[in-house]
């Protein structure tokens, strides 16, 4: 695994605010295929971690690399031009627009009518749709109905759709299954399962260590802005993790 | 980076196939509710039309003269409430748009008789509809900036405007009407192409681009989007503020156009002319099946909704019943609106989750 470039890797990242030192020297690496969960207590700088690398703030110091590039990100949009995707706990769906009009928001594909009249492509988005929602093993019948009518795991695979269709090679996951029923929190384990074999790159934030054990391949964990430890998930324990998180 | 896509039948059978619920939401109400103004019209057109035959042995809706007349009658409500459809499905609401429709008006009579003597009748015509726009632009420039950046409460920022558009076309007016001395607008104003009136043909173009404008292109689909969730507009990468800044120019200038058309129609421009017409607008956007808090309508749905209402407001007077019912019957066919909206939420809106 260490000869293959990793897609992100993040060497000695800091963020202060003033005299408060939210993140300090932390290092990551993800590899093609790899889901990495972020663990820690409130306050720990998961959430400060993601923001820095998803273009949301500047680190202090420290160096961002994608695919052996070093790169710089003044917005989250140009974080998501590159490929790193961040699909939040609140989901970020417009519930009155489709699955199609939702992956597209922002980018919507355009046709000409009668050969002149610039009109939206529905059919363009509709077949986006039913094809990257199959990919992700969620079969829709009908592409013309609002987000708004689905359930909540369908929902976090539709934001999960709409990075898989521009190409997310990095996604990061803030709980994403923080809202959800125990059956839909189970489609979402297999929804990052379909990622891994897909070669993309998860970094999965979650307060649950069962979910964490069931998904994850390595396990970084973080308390008050600095790396308590990192594990491999088949080497490690519930207790152990518990114990590098409140720093037993 | 190529991604293993080529997936295994053990891969499809790892992770179950999910129900699409969507198939059982639109339920009967859904669909009722989808068409509800279009209903309210037709069970009105009935009621008249029986009231009509039954009181006078007359016709209400096949005298072409009464369709003529609640078209016309439509005409400035519906200009007005195209313009708030986009304001209201983006979550917010335009309260400036009546007076902005008077300063239209008065500004376009001064401007047609300037300009009159200089350019001959037509050109100046033209001239004057232009500037009456542009000036009814700059109101709704403020309102979008109002709102956009300074992030003003758009009741707030649109009432502040409601009074100072007032103010301001009751100065240029001079506190009475401007009489438009050009017989060229006064044709387009009440002439006719094969017996339909020019304003109505023009209202009906307008409103067809515009729902071009909502249903077919980004400005609209970020519109629907900016209503349900401005967050996921934001982070999709829609600019928030231009968007703001651009809708409220295009409500200002739909109340423009309605204040030339009344000055056509009337020949002459007044101040007041859409004092009653602003919540006539919020009305027929409602009834058109619109919700306040954002997020959905159309442009088809308003259409129908400005048509209750000037079907109520004319066949009232048709079957000569007392001005003053026309209100509480506006006021009713509201609420049963809103109530039927909710109760569909209610049957539909509950997602089922497995």
């Amino acid at each position: 695994m260490s000869s293959v470039t990793p897609l992100l890797e993040v060497s000695s990242l800091s963020k202060h605010f003033g005299a408060v030192r939210a993140l300090h020297d932390v290092s990551m690496k993800v590899h093609p295929g790899e889901v990495v969960a972020l663990a820690g207590d409130n306050g720990a700088g998961k959430t400060t971690l993601i923001k820095a690398i998803s273009g949301v703030f500047r680190p202090t110091s420290g160096e961002v690399k994608l695919k052996g590039e070093p790169v710089s990100f003044t917005t989250p949009q140009e974080a998501r031009d590159k490929g790193i995707e961040t699909i939040y706990q609140d989901l970020a769906l417009a519930d009155n627009l489709t699955i199609g009009g939702n992956i597209f928001l922002g980018r919507e594909p355009m046709r000409r009518a009668f050969g002149f009249l610039p009109v939206l492509d529905r059919k363009k988005m509709a077949d986006a749709a039913r094809t990257t929602m199959a990919m992700l093993d969620f079969h829709v019948s009908r592409t013309e109905a609002p987000v708004s009518n689905f359930s909540g795991g369908q929902r976090q695979a539709v934001a999960i759709g709409r990075a898989v269709y521009w190409d997310a090679q990095v996604l990061i996951m803030d709980e994403p299954t923080a809202a959800l029923g125990v059956p839909e929190q189970r489609k979402v384990i297999s929804l990052i399962k379909q990622l891994k074999t897909q070669g993309r790159g998860v970094i999965f934030i979650s307060h649950n260590l069962q979910d964490i054990f069931a998904v994850s391949d390595r396990i970084i964990v973080l308390r008050r802005g600095v790396m308590a430890g990192e594990r491999k998930i088949s080497e490690t324990t519930h207790d152990e993790v518990v114990k590098l998180m409140v720093g037993g | 980076m190529t991604a293993s896509d080529t997936q295994s039948p053990t891969d499809a059978t790892d992770g179950r196939p999910q129900a699409d619920h969507a198939d059982r939401a639109k339920t009967l109400v859904q669909r009722i509710a989808d068409l509800r103004a279009w209903l309210f019209l037709l069970a009105l057109i009935l009621g008249f039309e029986v009231w009509a035959r039954v009181s006078f042995g007359g016709t209400f809706i096949l005298n072409p003269f009464n369709l003529q007349s609640i078209a016309v009658f439509a005409v400035a409500p519906l200009l007005l409430a195209t313009g708030q459809t986009f304001v209201i499905i983006s979550g917010g609401i335009d309260l400036s748009l009546g007076f902005i429709m008077g300063l239209a008006a008065v500004v376009a009579a001064h401007a047609i008789n300037a300009l009159t003597p200089g350019f001959g009748m037509p050109t100046a015509v033209l001239l004057g509809f232009l500037i009456a726009v542009l000036v009814a632009a700059i109101p709704g420039t403020i309102n979008g900036l109002l709102v956009s950046r300074l992030r003003v409460p758009p009741f707030i920022g649109t009432l502040g405007m409601f009074g100072v558009a007032r103010g301001v076309a009751f100065l240029l007016a001079g506190g009475t009407t401007v009489p438009v001395s050009n017989s060229f607008f006064a044709m387009i104003g009440n002439g006719r192409f094969m017996s339909v009136p020019y304003i109505v043909i023009i209202t009906a173009i307008f409103v067809l681009i515009m729902h071009y404008l909502l249903s077919q292109t980004r400005f609209g689909q970020h519109n629907y989007a900016i209503g349900a969730n401005v967050q996921a507009a934001r982070r999709a990468g829609i600019d928030i503020k231009s968007h703001l800044l651009r809708l409220y120019i295009l409500s200002a200038c739909c109340a423009g156009l309605g204040g030339v058309l009344y000055s056509a129609r009337f020949n002459a421009g007044a101040a007041q002319a859409g004092e009653p017409l602003l919540l006539d607008s919020v009305a027929a956007v409602v009834i058109g099946g619109a919700s306040l808090f954002g997020g959905s309508g159309t442009i088809i749905g308003t259409v129908a909704g400005a048509f209750v209402i000037a079907v109520i407001q004319y066949g009232l007077v048709f079957v000569n019943v007392e001005p003053f019912w026309q209100f509480i019957s506006v006021g009713v066919v509201i609420i049963i609106s809103v109530l039927i909206d909710q109760a569909q939420r209610r049957f539909s809106g509950g997602r089922q989750d497995e």
